[in-house]
């Protein structure tokens, strides 16, 4: 196994993933798999290759500094799970 | 009289514009065959009947009043992963499986106003990331050939619908295969545009360098008159192309007469199920009786495709669907202790068990002390394989080979394994990783079972694939055979 159950717990925690026990285990089998089949990349010669940014090419485009969206607050917010007075409700954060 | 749901755009198109039927009635015969037929494949995850009939209603009304889009009154699905304005849209996914869109996406809104009628929103993978469609949250779709074999993935509720007539064409996304692979799998057509030819806004993202909306149809000419519709610059999507829009119907007509196709080696080697591959190759004789040549290439750097796809993949995924908090929208857990126990339970209970996957293997590649040696190998070889493409399109127009390594699977058989799953994308990759359009005919049976050619383009070269595949359909009549029990 390429990873350990320890690893897998901290990639979860980065990811913001809580699994179960099951999960773990099935996890760490499977994600070993995923990165020894990635690992055969390593085998490629890319000395001097400039790593790709897009597959045209293209630049990334800047618009006008103007103001083109509308306030849809309320529509937006129709699909929050909690909200009040506008404002995304999440449990208290300082104490 | 031909039935109506057996006819394609193009036929359809004929019809209302020659009064046999109106849009209504149209719209109801297949909302009919929808509601009779649909849950033994379990194509759909919406139905939209009413916005439907009133859609199909001012379609009657514009041809009347001499106005109307080139898709006017013609039924379509779409994939449901396009934001659909007051219309429930899932992705697949238990995360958003109330979400009702606030607004459309830029290919929704361009088919609405080409007048096409709109009938529900298809089955797929969870967030687009299967080849099987059996990681949709609303259970797998099963195909019309055979419904113990999957239709393919991630656009198999697409796949499966137009194969079994519900519809003549659908909406569709391709991040590794997920058009081409499920119309291979399905006897359709799929067809993948040049990366940033079709807006992405509203699409909802699973890796934002590879994917690129497209269309699943009976015929090369149908996927003609819906990429038409839906291709062009958008501003509202910051990798979209400005390049002017061609007539793809107009070009349909062209020979492919010294049309040069290039074949590459490693498309026919031992991955590839044999009987699969002397379809392929009797497809490719056809084309060279009809004028074709073939030319030997070579893309030295193809077998890296799969794992460099697993790497760019998973990594733009994992940014991607860090948007879902359990805050703003989507699924949330109940009773959370602090607001970390609410991301990380949201997120593991919110996504289904390929996501997370995905979602990790993403963010392994990504952090410290990994990154340079996954995720920046990964982008400089996606650049060699590039490099590739561009060196062989010099000397060939199409480079053709088989979409799929085998024929339909069955449902069950490689959703333990994640390599075997992965590789059914093997040859569809590489169009994904340099941007490059590409799309699949059907051309033939194996056991009773489609098989798919494949056809990669130039970038901007769809109307040269269109036209190949066209003239193609010409010649032969696979893309008429229509599944056992779905006539």
């Amino acid at each position: 196994m390429s990873l350990d159950k320890e690893q897998v717990k901290h990639i979860a925690m980065l990811a913001r993933l809580k699994l179960s026990e099951n999960e773990y285990a099935e996890s760490v089998e499977k994600l070993s798999r995923i990165v020894d089949f990635v690992d055969q990349l390593s085998q490629a010669n890319t000395d001097g290759v400039l790593p790709m940014a897009h597959p045209l090419h293209a630049a990334q485009r800047l618009r006008p500094d103007a103001v083109t969206e509308t306030n849809e607050r309320d529509r937006y917010q129709q699909n929050a799970p909690a909200v009040e007075d506008g404002l995304y409700l999440v449990p208290k954060v300082i104490e | 009289m031909m039935a109506l749901h057996t006819r394609t755009l193009a036929e359809l198109s004929v019809g209302l514009e020659s009064g046999e039927f109106t849009s209504v009635e149209l719209t109801q015969t297949l909302l009919d065959r929808i509601a009779l037929r649909s849950s033994e494949l379990n194509a759909l995850i919406t139905v939209t009947a009413d916005e439907a009939l009133a859609a199909a209603a001012k379609a009657d009304a514009a041809r009347a009043a001499g106005s109307g889009g080139t898709l006017n009154g013609l039924p379509i699905i779409h994939k449901d992963i396009f934001c659909t304005r007051g219309v429930k849209t899932t992705c697949g996914s238990k995360m958003l499986e109330n979400f009702i869109s606030p607004y459309d996406a830029t290919v929704v809104e361009k088919l609405a106003a080409a007048g096409a009628v709109v009938l529900g929103k298809s089955n797929m993978d969870e967030f687009a990331m299967g080849s099987s469609n059996e990681t949709s949250f609303f259970g797998p779709v099963r195909n019309p050939w055979d419904l113990e074999c999957s239709p393919g993935g991630s656009s198999g509720g697409s796949s499966a619908s137009v194969a079994a007539r519900f519809v003549p064409a659908a909406t569709a996304t391709d991040t590794g295969g997920s058009i081409r692979q499920p119309a291979a799998l399905t006897g359709t057509v799929g067809l993948k545009p040049t990366y940033g030819r079709v807006s992405r806004y509203g699409m909802i993202a699973f890796a934002s360098s590879l994917d690129q909306a497209g269309v699943i149809t009976r015929s090369a000419e149908d996927a003609a008159m819906m990429l038409g519709a839906m291709a062009g610059f958008d501003p509202r999507d910051s990798t979209s192309i400005d390049e002017p829009v061609p007539d793809y119907v107009a070009a349909l007509g062209e020979s492919v007469k010294g049309l040069r196709i290039g074949i590459v080696r490693q498309h026919f080697d031992e991955g590839l199920d044999a009987e699969t591959g002397a379809r392929v190759k009797e497809a490719i004789a056809t084309l060279e009786s009809m004028g074709a040549t073939t030319v030997e290439v070579d893309l030295p750097n193809i077998d890296m495709s799969v794992p460099t796809y697993y790497v760019v993949a998973p990594a733009e995924c994992s940014s991607n669907l860090s948007r879902f908090d359990g805050v703003r929208f989507g699924y949330r857990a109940e009773n959370p202790e602090d607001l970390l126990d609410l991301y990380c339970r949201s997120r593991g209970e919110g996504f289904g068990d390929e996501v997370k996957r995905r979602i990790m293997t993403g963010t392994y590649v990504l952090s410290a002390g990994y990154y340079d040696a996954y995720y920046l190998k990964a982008q400089q070889v996606r650049q060699l394989i590039a490099d590739d493409f561009q060196k062989a399109f010099a000397d060939v127009d199409v480079i053709a080979g088989p979409t799929a390594p085998s024929p339909a699977f069955k449902l069950g058989d490689k959703v333990d394994d994640p390599i075997t799953m992965y590789l059914n994308d093997i040859y569809t990759i590489g169009a994904n990783l340099a941007g490059l359009p590409a799309i699949s005919v059907p051309c033939g049976f194996v056991n009773d079972l489609p098989v798919g050619l494949h056809l990669v383009g130039a970038h901007f070269a769809e109307s040269t694939l269109l036209m190949c595949a066209h003239q193609y359909q010409l010649h032969t009549d696979f893309h008429k055979a229509c599944p056992e029990g779905f006539q």
